[in-house]
């Protein structure tokens, strides 16, 4: 009887372990299927071609400069819509509103992070596109500004959220401390609570970037998918196409082994680096910051 | 005095500008939903929730993507959830923190930033293609299952790590094995927090359409999938393929079918906000 469960004991503690390194297993099991079937992109197309500015895969022209700059385009305008709103209403919300307010507005904000991406692209199409076409007196309403808007709105939940936990954590007696010397309300969320929550609020904004970068099926419907290099700012008003876009869009079409295909996975694994960078980026913030706190508390 | 005024008058102005800037945020979450439900409404009937679409989906009802939506999701569930858990228990009653934990905690960042087409890619690339499941409901679920791992993983940790320590403490110190206070001490404290984490996971797959664009999900089927290596039509999907791709698409229908889709996740929302307004006000510690 003892030695039985304690069979069992050993048996599911090394289930709970094998489960425990799976997250390892299974970046490792994505890279290897990213390379193995994105990298004969790399025999098939010369780097010259891979890294020009024509995306017409039917002639050949694998160019993937106009997805690229596509993608950052919309990105950064997502940024500018996210940035000064999801941290305003972090700001709004974790030091100006009463408590009851609060506990309506965050589940709000989580509900917005919840709406799936498809909704969003399709009222984006019906609703929004209409009158940004009016707006900017343009041929189509389906353009990388209302890509930016609607990828904005998805990036502001990550924001929110994020940036709140951070200004949340700073410590009462800071915003005390604050206070007693004379700062407003106000003067103590500029001077004192925002620059200690510093770096959480940066991890924020990488993350809600990261968020956009990554959104597929939005972009898809609503930035008109034309492959056309984005090289100014005014290609935010042009229909551009993004990364994300392109696999979803031409994924479905091309024969499994062509180069079509090999190409759409390598840009997935252009995307995977991407986001592997601006995430860890973003984790190392929160980390150094964290060890710099503790080194001034010890 | 004067200099006390300007401030006050200061951060009048800048409260102000904030609750400008929060309700331009919020208001238009309200109004989506409000907006969705009103024009959707007209479209919902028991016959369009139950039959099969007619008339090159211009007509007729949508329940084989309804369908195909509960069957990945509660596939994916299977799937993701006891391993999501098992590997929680490990990061948070096993693991010491040392170089390896720091990897695994990388590599769960690294999962939960991985854009959601780039599991299609590879769900394909691997569950499809390499393991010959071919497009089906299977490797859409594990694909599915693979991306929202790292969200249960996340807050199953976070809802075991705030068990007090006294509560293992005691229950070891009585003569339990580390399992069984684990199986009966901290998990039961956990479940809420854990259940929690699971339905926003859930909610979040449900919505998915990118990672099941090349895994699992058909434009149309003619019966229902007859086993789990059969594709199949899904809610997401279908309102793209009928906002996109279909040409005179009536508006009804479409809105009917954003409808039910927002009813999906406003339903599991609000599961988990319901479980999670119990436990807390349960709490006794």
């Amino acid at each position: 009887m003892k030695t039985n469960s304690g069979w069992r004991e050993f048996a599911i503690t090394k289930v709970i372990q094998v489960a425990g390194v799976s997250a390892i297993g299974i970046v490792l099991l994505i890279f290897f299927f990213l390379m193995r079937e994105g990298l004969p992109a790399l025999r098939e197309v010369s780097m010259l071609t891979l890294f020009s500015t024509r995306w017409y895969p039917t002639e050949g022209l694998f160019g993937i400069m106009p997805l690229i700059t596509g993608s950052l385009i919309v990105t950064l305008g997502a940024a500018m819509v996210a940035v000064p709103f999801g941290l305003g209403t972090a700001i709004f919300i974790a030091e100006i509103s009463p408590r009851w307010m609060r506990e309506m507005l965050k589940p709000l904000v989580e509900l917005l992070g919840g709406l799936p991406s498809v909704m969003l692209g399709f009222l984006g199409i019906l609703i929004f596109a209409p009158y940004v076409r009016i707006l900017f007196a343009l041929p189509t309403g389906l353009s990388a500004m209302t890509g930016s808007l609607l990828l904005g709105a998805i990036a502001i939940p990550t924001v929110v959220s994020v940036a709140e936990d951070a200004l949340d954590s700073v410590p009462r007696a800071y915003r005390e401390g604050a206070w007693a010397l004379g700062a407003t309300q106000w003067q103590t969320i500029w001077r004192v609570t925002l620059p200690a929550a510093r770096s959480g609020v940066l991890t924020a904004v990488m993350l809600g970037i990261g968020r956009a970068i990554g959104e597929t099926m939005t972009v898809m419907m609503v930035t008109g998918n034309a492959p056309i290099m984005a090289t100014y700012m005014a290609a935010l008003i042009s229909p551009v196409r993004t990364m994300t876009a392109t696999i979803a869009a031409e994924m479905g079409e091309v024969a499994t082994g062509s180069t079509h295909y090999h190409v759409l996975f390598f840009i997935g694994i252009v995307l995977f680096f991407v986001s592997l960078v601006v995430n860890i980026t973003a984790s190392a913030i929160i980390f150094r910051q964290r060890k710099r706190s503790e080194r001034i508390l010890s | 005095m004067r200099r006390k005024s300007n401030r006050n008058r200061a951060q009048n102005i800048g409260f102000f500008f904030l609750s400008g800037i929060a309700t331009v945020t919020i208001l238009p979450i309200v109004l989506i939903i409000g907006f969705i439900i009103v024009k959707g409404i007209s479209a919902i009937s028991w016959e369009f929730l139950t039959t099969f679409p007619t008339n090159g989906m211009r007509s007729g009802g949508i329940m084989p993507a309804i369908w195909g939506t509960i069957l990945l999701t509660f596939v994916m569930t299977i799937l993701c959830v006891p391993l999501g858990i098992a590997a929680a228990i490990y990061l948070a009653e096993y693991a010491t923190e040392n170089r390896f934990t720091r990897i695994i905690r990388l590599a769960l960042i690294t999962l939960a930033g991985i854009p959601s087409v780039v599991y299609g890619l590879f769900g394909l690339g691997m569950f499809v293609i390499f393991f010959q499941m071919g497009t089906s409901i299977l490797a859409a679920s594990f694909t599915l299952a693979i991306m929202t791992l790292p969200v249960v993983i996340s807050t199953a940790e976070e809802s075991l790590r705030t068990v007090p320590q006294a509560f293992r403490t005691v229950s070891i110190s009585v003569g339990a094995t580390s399992w069984q206070t684990i199986r009966r001490i901290v998990l039961p404290e956990a479940v809420p927090g854990i259940l929690t984490g699971v339905i926003l996971g859930l909610e979040r797959a449900a919505g998915e359409t990118a990672p099941i664009l090349f895994t699992g999900a058909v434009f149309s089927l003619p019966s229902l999938p007859s086993s789990l290596l059969s594709p199949t039509m899904a809610l997401p999907y279908h309102l793209y393929v009928i906002s996109t791709q279909v040409p005179e698409m009536p508006l009804e229908i479409q809105y009917g079918t954003a409808l039910v889709l927002l009813m999906f996740v406003l339903v599991l929302n609000m599961i988990a906000t319901i479980i999670r307004a119990r436990a807390r006000a349960k709490r006794q510690w």
